[in-house]
């Protein structure tokens, strides 16, 4: 077996100086009338290209985002990625060591990480960032947990435009720990009344701009609002390329800022490894769930980084830990701080302004096919449209059709049958006009 | 107060330097030091040409960002130096034997990463139409199928995204079942031993956590179990092999206990590449199992995540288990269920716990290794990773002192620092000299259970030469220690990019993010 | 004034019917560099052995105890600057809590300062 070092010899060699007679000794433990001699219903080793074949013949069957035109989102973006990303975070020392615990021999993920949490924060508009979430959904739990902590109230009111995954991520969360959640109706208009919903109960407000359909929202009044009667404003994204040409929800008076980083330097993946970003105050900072990396110096007076404030962790604080959160999404995190580095932000405006140009010519091609409507008055690259048909249906035929185009939106809310004829449609740096014209030629054919 | 740690300095002693005198750049030869993106990056500097898309009316609606992000750019080559200049200055698995206990850091096989990035599994959206992705669906249910076998269980949730997403997602599983029956069982037992995840996750799902004892030869006693257990006891989370490196020997007799109260097992799976192919989790009476596909199914660590932790359930939970899930058709055949109303009669899951459907990237790799190794190989595998363990060992008796000696050994073993007292070297001191001689420490001041643990483990990925190469080394410090050479370790790590850390400053004054220096000119006016 | 002290390895000095309450000179030792120090809110209703402040080293959440019942009137709010003052000081400056006794026959429970001592020299 290719990947294993000890021969027959050694092992007997190394037996002997154990002082048994055989393998199964050390495993004497395991009670003998469970211990198994077989796993017949399973494949013996297989050469590197005999498994190759196989799941290059299992990956063949998928269609892939980048042979067709493509308008898939809804909380996972196609962009492109330079080389350089994926080149750097298959470097051995990124990809092959572990959390960085002994600091001495680990400078370079915590250099990283201490600059990937400096690029989130001061994307966001935030004072800090921790070293990064499993994705945006478990993000925002999280962060409804964390205003829980802080504003001794339990009670979570959630906008309709959040999406609904991780609405149900958070609701779940909640239920469990015996905490309250006001939702409000989807909201695919974006003209929802959250503020009525504030009260003087109300532990956090939970608003996504760009919204789940696409609207951009004006979080100061509902920061007020917040603020007001004592609870916080958690501000989610899914698109963090969005951040690239609106406005931060830090300047907005969000408390906490939560969202999906997976745009930048993570490929699609059917829906993960992703990277949940994480933002808040400082003041806030001791009630913050996972990694956080700080600077300090060394014994000679070198700058230097370490892992701090641990004592909100499991391993140190178990029971009482801020969540039992035990990793980040560390080479995930790595892939989106070089990405975000490499734009700098003159890149980073240049592409989200590409990306939503992008969107805005799709959406007026769009609006030119009969039985089509726009719901959307704003958007940064994607946006809801009625189709007045079966939104599964269409969006099954446009795939027939060779055209991934875009998300029925009864996918994610099986419980609104009024959201039926509803498609969330995204459109980034990667469609070409071709891809535009041949989405619409298709969509005007399906909806003929 | 409590005092649930022994205390150590956290801040450095001043050392002497006995090395090279400075250079003019600060950097040494191959080590090149590498200041932070803010202090070389520009702000208009960019390594990505972005196409303009020329003049348009936009549809922001006023909501433009108004002020700069402040954030700096490098070029291409300079941002290929940056992160290769800091890539070098981490210890990795590939650079050498990395002994972290209960981390289980195995060699990383290259063909998972080639696999991970087909565009049929990289360049595939969790949302488009289930039709276009027939391949991912089945790599899903395949994986899951492996799991199943290894493991002896009925289903499998493949959502979670770690191990101790894994632990909420199975202890959710429980909870949701005892809802289920109209119960309240306010209580958790967790070994003392447990990872802190363990307890973490209780207290997440507003459980009360009660510690069970370890009895001397570092496992859990059934008797001790049994005293603790009653209509309040909703579970117990017990980590086998535990995290002493020991198999709970009494286990079968812990889960029919367990479940004659009416409570559940739930097995943390951290340590299960000791045992894969040798004992089911299924045929001990575990109802749910987290699974680290990054441990035992070495899909790459990456400096800390991202982890994949599907859990098995037994008949009992399957039912619970988080949408969405993959349901086997009796052709053997999967499908993803999404929603709660697809999960139709047969199935009532407690909700959802994360968006989309789990760590695919680490999903392809996890069967890749697996499929790579086969049934022999996993065996194989799970032998030569315990093989090694008991023969450092063996091999270490002698200078050093094994926790627990009277037990075998499974993939990892345990010392305490007896063996250093009197030498004025800590655990601590010990594990920083290993940094001077190569090598990664080990874990150490876990499991809480002995004074200054030390927690080793080999893997199955290191040859015979590579085994006594570390044994001479830990038999060289011990002695070194034992000969009163302490000021050596004391200054340890003299040869490591930077030198012991100071934690304390850290943690007192936290600087979580970059800011621009003060001028010299502003604190004058202040 | 008397000073009194707990298994738990607090310290207590009683004036009139108001306990000023830190942690000894032996627990920061064993504790390490004090790195953060988290005091209840003044008018608190504590009881004696439930948990009143939380005292962090780098690697370590420790928990104080109440020694006694009774209402947190005053908390030491420098720690908040400086909780090197827990470990340069522990039984004078570096106190954290007073405490308005509600029941002064708690206070017999305690150890005196020899008994300590002589307590701790068995760990």
């Amino acid at each position: 077996m290719r990947y294993l070092p000890l021969t027959d010899a050694d092992r007997a060699e190394m037996l002997g100086a154990i002082g048994v007679a055989d393998i199964d000794a050390l495993f004497a433990d395991i009670p003998l009338d469970k211990r198994l001699t077989d796993l017949p219903s399973l494949p013996l080793a297989q050469s590197e290209m005999a498994v190759e074949r196989k799941l290059a013949a299992l990956a063949a069957r998928n269609v892939s985002a980048g042979s067709v035109p493509f308008f898939v989102g809804a909380g996972a973006y196609r962009h492109h990625v330079p080389a350089t990303v994926d080149h750097l975070i298959q470097r051995s020392e990124f990809l092959t060591s572990y959390t960085p615990y002994q600091p001495e021999v680990s400078q370079g993920t915590l250099q990283v990480l201490f600059e990937f949490q400096s690029q989130v924060a001061r994307l966001t508009g935030m004072e800090v960032a921790n070293a990064s979430m499993y994705d945006g959904s478990t993000g925002t739990a999280e962060a409804v947990l964390m205003a829980h902590r802080i504003t001794r109230r339990n009670k979570a009111v959630v906008s309709g435009g959040l999406h609904p995954h991780y609405r149900g991520v958070t609701r779940t969360v909640s239920e469990m720990a015996g905490d309250r959640v006001d939702t409000l109706d989807p909201d695919p208009t974006g003209t929802e009344d959250i503020l009525a919903r504030i009260d003087g109960e109300t532990s956090c407000v939970v608003v996504q701009s760009p919204s789940f359909y696409g609207h951009l929202v004006d979080l100061r009044p509902i920061a007020e609002k917040a603020h007001a009667v004592g609870a916080l404003l958690i501000a989610v994204f899914t698109e963090v390329m969005a951040l690239g040409l609106i406005e931060p929800p830090g300047a907005q008076g969000a408390d906490i800022v939560v969202g999906e980083g997976q745009s930048l330097g993570n490929p699609l993946t059917f829906g993960g490894p992703y990277v949940g970003l994480f933002a808040t105050r400082e003041k806030f900072v001791r009630q913050m769930p996972g990694r956080l990396c700080g600077e300090t110096v060394d014994a000679d007076g070198k700058r230097g980084f370490v892992l701090t404030l641990s004592t909100r962790e499991q391993h140190i604080r178990r029971d009482k830990a801020t969540s039992n959160i035990c990793t980040n999404s560390g080479l995930c995190c790595l892939a989106f701080s070089i990405h975000m580095t490499l734009l700098g932000e003159t890149g980073l405006t240049r592409l989200a302004r590409l990306n939503h140009a992008n969107a805005v010519k799709l959406a007026g091609l769009l609006e030119t096919v009969p039985g089509v409507e726009v719901l959307n008055r704003t958007f940064f690259n994607e946006f809801t449209i009625r189709v007045r048909r079966n939104a599964t249906d269409v969006v099954q035929a446009l795939a027939d059709r060779g055209v991934l185009g875009g998300v029925p939106a009864r996918r994610l809310e099986p419980k609104h049958p009024w959201l039926d004829d509803l498609i969330v449609v995204a459109s980034t740096e990667v469609n070409t006009d071709e891809d535009r014209a041949a989405f619409s030629a298709a969509l005007k054919e399906v909806l003929a | 107060m409590t005092m649930n740690r022994e205390g150590r300095p956290t801040a450095p002693a001043a050392t002497k330097d006995a090395g090279v005198s400075p250079t003019f750049t600060g950097n040494r030869a191959l080590d090149i030091e590498e200041k932070l993106i803010f202090e070389v990056g520009r702000l208009d500097v960019t390594g990505v040409d972005v196409e303009d898309p020329g003049s348009f009316q936009d549809r922001l609606g006023g909501h433009a960002r108004k002020a700069p992000i402040d954030l700096p750019g490098l070029t291409e080559p300079e941002a290929m130096r940056h992160y290769v200049r800091l890539s070098r200055q981490n210890y990795a698995i590939d650079l050498g034997l990395y002994p972290l206990g209960s981390c289980t850091m195995k060699h990383n096989p290259r063909l998972n990463e080639k696999m991970a990035r087909l565009p049929g599994f990289a360049d595939v959206h969790p949302l488009q139409p289930l039709s276009t992705v027939p391949g991912a669906i089945d790599l899903v249910a395949e994986l899951g199928r492996w799991l199943l076998e290894l493991t002896g269980m009925a289903s499998v949730a493949m959502s979670p995204k770690a191990g101790a997403h894994g632990e909420y997602c199975g202890m959710a599983a429980i909870k949701a079942a005892i809802a289920a029956k109209g119960e309240t069982r306010p209580i958790v037992l967790v070994p003392e031993s447990a990872h802190g995840t363990n307890p973490a996750t209780a207290a997440a799902l507003g459980f009360k956590v009660v510690p069970v004892p370890a009895r001397a030869d570092g496992t859990v006693d059934p008797a001790e179990v049994r005293k603790l257990l009653s209509p309040d006891v909703a579970a117990i989370m017990l980590t086998n092999p535990n995290t002493c490196g020991l198999f709970e020997r009494d286990i079968v007799e812990i889960a029919e206990a367990v479940h004659a109260a009416g409570a559940y097992f739930y097995a943390d799976g951290a340590n299960f590449n000791a045992i894969v192919g040798k004992v089911r989790p299924g045929d001990l009476g575990v109802d749910a199992m987290h699974i680290n596909l990054h441990k035992t199914f070495s899909t790459p660590h990456g400096g800390g995540g991202p982890g994949a932790g599907p859990v098995v359930l037994s008949e009992k939970l399957a039912p619970f288990a988080p949408v969405p899930f993959v349901r086997f058709n009796p052709d053997g055949s999967g499908e993803f269920v999404e929603t709660r109303k697809q999960a139709g009669d047969t199935a009532t899951p407690f909700g959802r716990i994360t968006a989309f459907h789990g760590q695919m990237g680490m999903f392809v790799r996890a069967l890749t290794y697996m499929m790579s190794h086969g049934a022999d190989g996993l065996r194989q595998a799970s032998e030569d990773a315990v093989l090694s363990a008991n023969y450092i060992k063996a091999r270490l008796s002698d200078v050093m002192t094994v926790a627990f000696p009277e037990r075998p050994a499974m993939h990892e073993v345990l010392f305490d620092d007896r063996f250093l007292d009197g030498t004025g070297v800590t655990t601590l001191d010990f594990a920083k000299a290993m940094i001077d001689e190569g090598y990664h420490p080990m874990t150490m001041y876990f499991p809480l259970v002995v004074h200054g643990a030390m927690l080793i483990e080999p893997t199955e990925s290191e040859s015979k030469q590579s085994l006594d190469q570390f044994i001479g080394t830990l038999r060289h410090l011990a002695e070194k220690a034992k000969a009163g050479e302490v000021e050596s370790f004391k200054a340890a790590p003299r040869l490591a990019p930077r030198k012991r850390l100071d934690e304390t400053r850290a943690a007192r004054q936290p600087k979580l993010a970059w800011s621009e220096p003060t001028t010299p000119k502003a604190e004058a006016a202040e | 004034m008397a000073k009194f002290f707990t298994k738990d390895h607090e310290w207590l000095s009683v004036d009139g019917n108001v306990a000023t309450v830190g942690i000894t000179d032996y627990a920061q030792q064993q504790l390490g560099d004090v790195v953060f120090v988290e005091l209840p809110e003044v008018g608190k209703a504590v009881t004696k052995g439930g948990e009143a402040a939380v005292v962090e080293s780098v690697k370590a959440a420790s928990e104080v105890y109440a020694p006694v019942s009774g209402t947190v009137t005053d908390v030491n709010a420098a720690l908040a600057e400086n909780p090197a003052t827990v470990n340069e000081a522990p039984e004078t400056e570096g106190w954290f809590v007073r405490i308005e006794l509600s029941d002064e026959g708690e206070l017999a429970e305690l150890m005196d300062e020899a008994a300590y001592r002589a307590y701790v020299d068995t760990l």
